[in-house]
């Protein structure tokens, strides 16, 4: 019988779901706090028991796709792959690759220095939305509507200045309802989705306050879905759509550790028992 | 048990596991549960949100 593990840092409702459906499945099932297990170059599989499979879901970007670096050099079969990972946390190495990918996303301007992205953003006129590239929850994204509020962000980031406030990711602010859509991904195939109505602001983040609602699973989402999780390079993602009045769905976002607390209350499938089975069928390939 | 910020009177959910994270009533700290044996439990200082937090 094979074993999954769950790598976790922080253990959220989603952690404890996919544990209870392991262990429904008969799967001998693993929790695993990556703040506490230590690998050196001289480790080896046997040395650790990471199970078969790994779930990885740290809630730190970096802990989780360094850790994941760490299964993949013991040769542990790791979902996310360290590739996945590490293009998704990162948004301009993820909207790059959507558009590297023909997937429909929204123009992005990156500039390198604050002048050069104020000196852009003059160019391109009022508003952007400026993105930290690493970071979740909306946190740090601004709607950028004039020069004043441009020079506010470029100050604080020149003072902070930590090596990701040197890369300026601005974004042209898409006319759309008041919400967004996210499609879990289990091995490109969509499982759910959800709008994700806003709270009041122009952010739709469910960790802000956004409502969660059950959305239809489209032909055009799920076509849409499929096509950016490849791009992404598969695994299980959640994929963030935008209802663009002008272009129709685009993709905004691809999500490397998805949360899904909300969605699985709703949703016709058994969400964390998909990701379940999607890791075991994954090894027996 | 006590909590270890104001002393105040915690209950820790008898299914809580190691990893969990629990918050003070009284004062709102939050604690990571260390240790867990039967009704032993040992807490830690959970970790803030880090920058790089997220899905």
């Amino acid at each position: 019988m094979s074993k999954v593990c769950i790598v976790f840092d922080r253990i959220r409702a989603e952690e404890k779901m996919l544990e209870k459906e392991a262990l429904n499945l008969g799967y001998d099932t693993l929790m695993l706090d990556a703040k506490i297990t230590q690998v050196n170059t001289d480790t080896k599989k046997q040395d650790l028991d990471l199970g078969d499979v790994v779930l990885e879901r740290c809630v730190s970007y970096y802990r989780g796709l360094h850790f994941t670096s760490c299964l993949e050099f013991l040769d542990i079969p790791v979902i996310n792959k360290f590739q996945v990972a590490n293009v998704c946390g990162n948004k301009m190495f993820m909207t790059l690759l959507l558009k590297k990918h023909n997937v429909p996303t929204p123009k992005t301007y990156f500039s390198f220095t604050s002048e050069s992205a104020t000196e852009n953003l003059e160019k391109t006129g009022y508003p952007l939305v400026i993105k930290p590239v690493i970071g979740s929850w909306g946190r740090g994204v601004m709607a950028i509507r004039d020069k004043d509020t441009m020079d506010a962000v470029c100050e604080i980031r020149d003072i902070t200045d930590s090596p990701h406030d040197r890369i300026y990711y601005l974004q042209e602010l898409v006319n759309r309802p008041p919400r967004d859509i996210r499609v879990i991904t289990v091995g490109d195939q969509p499982v759910a989705a959800m709008y994700r109505k806003s709270s009041g602001g122009f952010k739709t983040n469910v960790a802000l306050g956004a409502e969660p609602e059950l959305c239809p699973l489209t032909k055009e989402i799920e076509d849409l879905a499929v096509k950016a999780s490849q791009a992404m390079g598969g695994g299980i993602l959640g994929i963030d759509m935008m209802e663009d009045e002008k272009n129709g769905l685009i993709v905004h976002e691809v999500n490397n550790t998805v949360e899904f607390k909300g969605l699985s209350r709703v949703a016709e499938k058994n969400i964390p028992k998909e990701m379940v089975e999607y890791a075991i069928n994954y090894i027996r390939k | 048990m006590n909590c270890p910020e104001c002393d105040a009177s915690m209950n820790i959910p008898e299914d809580a596991s190691v990893g969990e994270i629990v918050s003070c009533p009284d004062c709102g700290a939050d604690f990571e549960i260390a240790k867990k044996d039967g009704s032993n439990v040992e807490l830690k200082q959970a970790e803030s949100v880090g920058e790089d937090w997220g899905e």
